[in-house]
């Protein structure tokens, strides 16, 4: 399953190539034209009838990981997360260092070791380490550079038949959307957008929006469920298997309450379950897009994800499904509107 | 000036959902101007042509204001919110919000210190016994205002959402003011600044300006023990000089500040520590634009009874309808 082979591959922000090299060739035979822009974005056009609506539909490459910022003389080698990542996830993760996925695991000093205030609070990213079994800088430096990604080595798994378990849902699993989607025939134009550097600014959704000029966006996004023992009711931000979730403002953006109306009465008219994302946090490929040029009305449709940032994220495969059959409901209607109408 | 003013802040548009303060906005203008439309992120744009020959200025006010969204509905019928651009919690507890079809509720708070108050342990209460009832009258994904009525405190006036339905009421009377011009004017009134000045970044891109002007709110300097600025209320409009979004051009500084002291009209210079306004955004669009930004001073401002001097507005009106009629030889 390309969902499988997506969140284990390895991409961090500006370093997305093991995955766009994973899905060039599966949107190839999908697509009537397809380029790699500067910024590296993965870009697929679907050709539709003119008059209709140039949707963009963007799914970010990238995912959070960790950089190598410096190697200590004992060979253990410092680093900083990129993008935004918890630091109590990290201790005692095993990670795959570098273009060469040299393994090693996050150290810190042991409980024994830790005064008693240590122990209250959580140890920050600073007093950690990254150890790949190697007793001094040059046999480090041997193996790995100042500037290497390290990223979580979970692989993708099946859990009680209905969630699925893996270390990058976000985005791949929206890249997986897009692609599912694309395998269909929607008779409407569509530029598929797998963007790169979502997770550190909405970047590569920036200028692959300039250069697409679309009519309307949606972003295909991950995004998270805090619908775990202990949370009150009014803090779960998305509830895992209750349908996929509709943005109605984040940070980034407050998408277009008329596709935010055509997206819930389309789910409604044809059974498919959805939820409304009940927080405000965080931000999307939406945002950038929504900004481009004179303006794109967008929205932002995303499957809820358990543990999102982590080395282990959940989804449900019944989520997943009704996302790609409500966005798939609306390209269909796309192909009976105007452009002017929307 | 008085009735325009109170119509726009009593009127619903949080950041996102412009458009019943956007149609009145432009049936009080249109019959002034050339050519008036909405853009696809929800700005109105007023387009007075020039006679020829002259630059294209795009003028910026606001027309969202800060209010809430709600995020859940308990069984009992309260509502959880988050807010919509800058809500201080602090000010929040017993104020009233009001939906877009009328619902009224009141903000209450969780037990625990004051002090500690977040916007997480604060509710609203629509005065319903359940959820049932609740969802009948307002869904999750809503946008609320504040609730507030506009007061004339004789040389002043007081109400919500003065930020920035003060500096549309500016560009409303300009527009009314303003006689023929060898300029193109485009008076924008910006959709979601409080969020991030958005609107402005998309419009400037679309008309493509020489000169950016935003008129927008500043803080003061001239309560109680009041944080250090030297702006404070009556003494003319507020020519800006910087904020965290915007160094004002020299040469548009050069052009307001002799204007002023051409046409007598009352002016002082602002320097914000903190804040921003659509001028941020205008001036970094396409290749960049010469752009400054004209302050009407405000005290209390995100709070729901916001303060501005009339003589104030009066000045920032005659400023902005000065640069209209102007050769702009600075820009030459």
């Amino acid at each position: 399953m390309l969902l499988a082979q997506l969140t284990d591959a390895c991409g961090g922000p500006g370093h997305e190539e093991q995955v766009r090299n994973l899905l060039r060739p599966e949107v190839t035979p999908l697509a009537d034209e397809i380029r790699t822009d500067a910024m590296g974005n993965l870009i697929a056009v679907r050709k539709g009838p003119k008059g209709n609506p140039h949707v963009m539909l963007a799914a970010h490459m990238d995912e959070v990981c960790l950089m190598v910022t410096s190697i200590e003389k004992n060979g253990m080698l410092r680093f900083r997360p990129v993008g935004g990542i918890d630091p109590r996830v990290l201790v005692a993760k095993s990670v795959a260092v570098g273009s060469k996925q040299i393994a090693g695991v996050i150290g810190a000093k042991p409980i024994h070791q830790q005064q008693a205030s240590e122990r209250e609070r959580p140890m920050p990213v600073d007093q950690l380490y990254i150890d790949l079994g190697c007793t001094s800088r040059d046999d480090a430096g041997r193996l790995v550079n100042i500037g290497d990604y390290a990223y979580f080595t979970t692989k993708y798994e099946q859990l009680n038949g209905q969630l699925s378990k893996g270390k990058a849902f976000d985005d791949r699993a929206g890249c997986s959307m897009l692609l599912d989607l694309l395998r269909r025939d929607h008779n409407v134009a569509i530029s598929a957008a797998f963007t790169v550097q979502e997770e550190v600014g909405l970047r590569g959704a920036a200028t692959a929006a300039y250069d697409i000029q679309p009519d309307l966006a949606v972003a295909l996004e991950a995004t998270a469920a805090a619908d775990t023992p202990g949370a009150p009711d009014h803090k779960h931000a998305t509830t895992l298997g209750g349908g996929p979730c509709l943005t109605f403002m984040d940070r980034s953006v407050i998408p277009n309450p008329k596709l935010v109306r055509r997206l819930q009465t389309l789910a409604q008219q044809h059974g498919i379950p959805f939820q409304m994302r009940r927080n405000t946090a965080g931000g999307t490929d939406a945002g950038s897009i929504s900004l481009s040029r004179t303006g794109v009305p967008s929205a932002v449709l995303a499957l809820p994800c358990r543990y999102i940032h982590s080395p282990v994220s959940l989804l449900s495969r019944a989520d997943y499904h009704h996302a790609v059959e409500l966005m798939s409901a609306f390209l269909h209607s796309l192909a009976e509107s105007e452009v002017d109408s929307l | 000036m008085k009735e325009t003013l109170r119509t726009l802040v009593e009127s619903f548009g949080p950041s996102g959902h412009e458009s019943e303060i956007m149609d009145l906005i432009e049936d009080m203008i249109k019959e002034y101007v050339d050519d008036t439309y909405c853009d696809s992120i929800g700005n109105l744009i007023a387009v007075k042509k020039g006679t020829s020959g002259g630059k294209r200025i795009m003028f910026a006010a606001h027309a969202d204001e800060i209010g809430v969204v709600v995020t859940h509905i308990d069984d009992n019928g309260f509502l959880r919110f988050a807010s919509v651009g800058g809500l201080s919690p602090f000010t929040l507890p017993g104020n009233r919000v009001r939906f877009a079809d009328g619902t009224i509720g009141v903000i209450g708070r969780e037990k625990g210190d004051f002090k500690d108050i977040t916007l997480d342990k604060l509710f609203i209460d629509i005065g319903v016994a359940d959820k049932d009832e609740a969802a009948a009258a307002v869904q999750v994904g809503d946008f609320g205002i504040m609730h507030q009525e506009c007061i004339d405190l004789g040389r002043r006036m007081t109400a919500k959402s003065m930020d920035d339905r003060i500096g549309c009421v500016v560009l409303i009377e300009t527009i009314k003011k303003v006689q023929d011009t060898p300029h193109d004017l485009f008076f924008v009134f910006t959709a979601q600044e409080e969020v991030g000045i958005r609107g402005a970044r998309t419009s400037a891109f679309a008309i493509e300006p020489d000169l950016g002007i935003a008129i927008d709110v500043t803080l003061t300097g001239d309560t109680p023990e009041a944080p250090r600025m030297e702006v404070s209320l009556g003494s003319g409009a507020a020519i800006k000089i910087k904020d965290s979004s915007l160094i004002t051009h020299p040469k548009v500084k050069a052009l307001m500040t002799r204007l002023a002291e051409a046409g007598d009209i009352a002016y002082q210079y602002e320097v914000l520590e903190r804040g921003g306004t659509d001028a941020g955004a205008i001036h970094l669009s396409r290749t960049g634009v010469p752009s400054g930004t004209i302050s009407i001073p405000c005290r209390y401002v995100h709070s729901v009874s916001e303060m501005v001097d009339k003589n104030d507005v009066q000045a920032c009106i005659d400023l902005v309808a000065a640069i209209c009629g102007d050769d702009l030889k600075e820009l030459q």
